[in-house]
């Protein structure tokens, strides 16, 4: 239909933080005056990976239109130029910037963010969706479980295990009931595709999920969602409903004798769910406590029952490898990393957001292409962050490293979900390792010593480094503590928490040497061993350190050195993020 | 503080008996009290037959629920990945100071409690903080004054 006006506006979480209902409202009434409302059809779509407020799109005589930036203000304008006048509005009109961010992505589980409807099954299904369920169940289930596996595709929350392999796991364990789980409880600080792909693509995963419901022989299933993302559950209850109502779920699918049930289950903030068994245990009413491996849950998984957990990023690749087939979709990406791979990158890039790209391309075409470069051009980069708290930094030497699961692991971090959080030279990586350690420490189930107590111990002399009470031998202590809860931890939490310590001190051992023996901290970040005193040559007298500080430590007149008051400065640092020169050290 | 058990008992009453059903209970007594009280506790305890003490040991491990009232409105600071990198944690700082409450305190007129969470997932947004459902990005101390306001003018409003 491509005759068909429309206006697409991105709803997600970040649009409608960015005042896109009253964007919505406000093309609602404007159309109606200008007598257009008939004309163009007004569409609520996900976030589209990219943060620009709110995203506009006029699909209509002039081909398709991107408006970023727009605030209700300029709905006026943008009726009234473009829809009315048949002219581009230009002061909203998105840049190259925007076109380039997606030109250098491959989108398969984004395709339809901030494209479709996520709340209206029928554009779900114009953009091929349900095609693959409605082949596929009529084939004997192994057929879906040969082309997963011909696929080539791997765990996209983590671990990176053959999804093929996991489903003949289940299928083949002996069980009258069995379940499908999906892991959407996406804890990774840095990492939001899973939410986006909920948002603005939920009955991808719910069809990904009926498919390996079929493959495994299950017909109940769980979705296990963060309760930290609201509107998630909320477009997914939607999506299930609907798919029920149109007889794609519940008993006898599409008429036969299949059936599939599927259920949300709302997480109650414990990032240690996010690991299989602690997830099982939280749906069955208890602590999230991790249990040893084997039974795998494949084995014994939820009440006992064979259980095939995947998460939301794998689930939604599913449906176009049933479409389109295994050897479409290993076109992409390397000879052991299959397909495509959803990143979220954020930090001190310029374009920040979801970035879909075949596996195997390199860290810095990640940053240089769709991030855009670095986000402030003079301050170069320091390190990126990869796979969250279980990941590690790596540094700028290592930006050619492909992003595959063995190329990775390989540097000492790991895939993980897809965060990609970029640093410069404003950032401390002492303190980013101390930053994840408090993290791990908070969310340790508390069950095994090592993680439990090493952790501790560990969060405890990091924070003697940053506040300048280091000594050397407190980093051999990091390194051998770091390696014993690596190799005594029961799950996936504790034997990854040191990562980001150790591949920190293994990329920047002079940024650990500078804070244990000279007691600096070279990125100014650690706020004991800061002076807070205005270098005279750098000082621009621009006055924006006074104007920051909330406690008026800074005293500044025009023309006039600003001077520092110890005495009343509380060592926030305002000073330090308002000063563009580099003059307070 | 007694509170209205009728409230819990038709929570029980609307709940199934089956697998699974304590964590759905607790999270809806939280929904409509705020925290879990004590009495609720016991009453879901008795109705359900097991142990207060596994009650708590749940409630004590999800980051989520509450054993004390909350403030009218919860001020969640995003100390994600992306957020520290740009400075989350001197919003936090912050809030803490203007406020006059550590994270999980709550303001002594009971309209704010401050809590900091691992990510809200807008990283593209950091730093993100979020006042009771409403998100907002790239706050800095300037902003957080700004927000403090308008949700105290939000609270006298309605009262």
């Amino acid at each position: 239909m491509s005759t068909e006006k429309k206006i697409l506006i991105c709803l997600g979480t970040s649009g409608i933080a960015a005042g896109g209902k009253a964007v919505l409202a406000n093309f609602e009434t404007h159309l109606a005056q200008a007598g257009k409302a008939d004309e163009y059809r007004l569409v609520s779509v996900g976030d589209r990976g990219l943060f620009r407020d709110v995203l506009v799109d006029v699909i209509d005589g002039l081909g398709r239109t991107t408006y970023e930036h727009v605030r209700p203000e300029d709905v006026e304008d943008i009726v009234q130029t473009h829809i009315v006048g048949g002219e581009l509005y230009a002061p909203r009109a998105a840049g190259a910037d925007y076109h380039e961010f997606f030109a250098s992505q491959t989108r398969i589980v984004l395709a339809n963010c901030g494209e479709i409807n996520p709340e209206c099954i029928d554009e779900y299904c114009a953009a091929g969706g349900y095609a693959a369920l409605q082949a596929a169940i009529f084939e004997p289930a192994h057929m879906l479980t040969d082309t997963v596996k011909a696929s080539g595709l791997r765990g996209r929350g983590g671990g990176g295990f053959p999804t093929g392999v996991k489903w003949q796991f289940t299928a083949d364990a002996p069980g009258e009931q069995k379940y499908i789980i999906c892991n959407a409880d996406e804890g990774d600080p840095g990492a939001f595709m899973d939410r986006a792909i909920l948002e603005g693509d939920p009955h991808a995963v719910v069809e990904g999920m009926i498919l390996a419901g079929l493959a495994v022989g299950a017909t109940e299933g769980y979705i296990y969602c963060r309760a930290e993302y609201p509107l998630a559950i909320a477009r997914l209850e939607v999506a299930i409903a609907q798919a029920t109502e149109r007889g794609m779920l519940g008993e006898s699918i599409l008429n036969t004798p299949k059936s599939f049930t599927l259920k949300i289950k709302a997480g109650a903030g414990a990032f240690v769910c996010g690991e299989e068994t602690a997830l099982i245990a939280s749906i069955e009413g208890k602590r999230g406590n991790p249990v040893s491996k084997p039974p795998f849950p494949a084995q014994s998984g939820l009440w006992g029952c064979p259980t095939l957990i995947n998460n939301v990023e794998t689930f939604a690749n599913v449906p176009p490898i049933v479409r389109n087939g295994a050897e479409w979709f290993a076109q992409y990406g390397t000879e052991n990393s299959k397909g495509t791979k959803v990143f979220a990158l954020a930090g001190k890039v310029k374009n920040t957001g979801l970035v879909e790209v075949p596996m195997g391309m390199t860290i810095r075409h990640l940053v240089d292409g769709p991030g855009g470069g670095m986000l402030v051009k003079r301050l170069p980069l320091k390190g990126v962050q990869l796979g969250g708290p279980s990941g590690g930094c790596l540094p700028a030497s290592l930006l050619d490293t492909p992003v595959d699961y063995e190329s990775i692991t390989q540097t000492g971090a790991i895939m993980g979900s897809g965060g990609m959080v970029v640093m410069d030279t404003q950032s401390c990586m002492v303190d980013i390792a101390r930053f994840f350690v408090e993290f791990t420490v908070a969310e340790s189930c508390g069950k095994c010593t090592p993680c439990r107590v090493g952790l501790k111990r560990m969060l405890e002399i990091l924070e003697d480094i940053c506040s300048g009470q280091g000594t050397p031998a407190h980093l051999d202590f990091l390194s051998e503590m770091g390696e014993t809860i690596k190799s005594m931890s029961l799950c996936g939490l504790g034997q990854t928490a040191p990562n980001p310590v150790l591949t920190t001190m293994k990329y920047y051992p002079e940024e650990y040497a500078a804070h244990v023996e000279d007691r600096e901290c070279p990125a100014h970040v650690c706020a004991e061993l800061v002076d807070f005193v205005v270098d005279d040559d750098k000082c621009i007298r621009c006055g924006a350190c006074s104007r920051a500080c909330p406690a008026e430590a800074v005293h500044w007149q025009k023309g006039q050195l600003a001077k520092i008051d110890s005495d009343r400065c509380i060592q926030c640092k305002a000073c330090i993020s308002a000063c563009k020169f580099d003059a307070i050290r | 503080m007694s509170i209205d058990i009728t409230k819990v008992e038709s929570i029980l009453a609307a709940s199934g008996r089956g697998k699974g059903v304590l964590i759905p209970i607790l999270q809806a007594v939280q929904n409509e009290f705020g925290y879990v009280p004590r009495e609720a506790v016991d009453c879901v305890a008795e109705t359900l037959d097991v142990f207060p003490v596994d009650i708590y040991g749940i409630l004590t491990f999800y980051s989520q629920f509450y054993l004390e009232p909350r403030g009218r409105y919860t001020i969640r600071v995003c100390q994600g990945t992306a957020c520290h990198v740009m400075g989350s944690k001197e919003v936090l700082d912050h809030f803490s100071r203007q406020l006059g409450i550590e994270d999980g305190g709550t303001t002594e007129d009971g309209v704010f409690s401050l809590e900091r969470v691992a990510c809200l997932g807008c990283c593209g947004m950091a730093p993100v903080v979020a006042v009771g459902e409403e998100f907002y990005g790239a706050v800095d101390m300037t902003k957080a004054d700004e927000l403090i306001a308008t949700w105290r003018a939000k609270a006298e409003e309605s009262e």
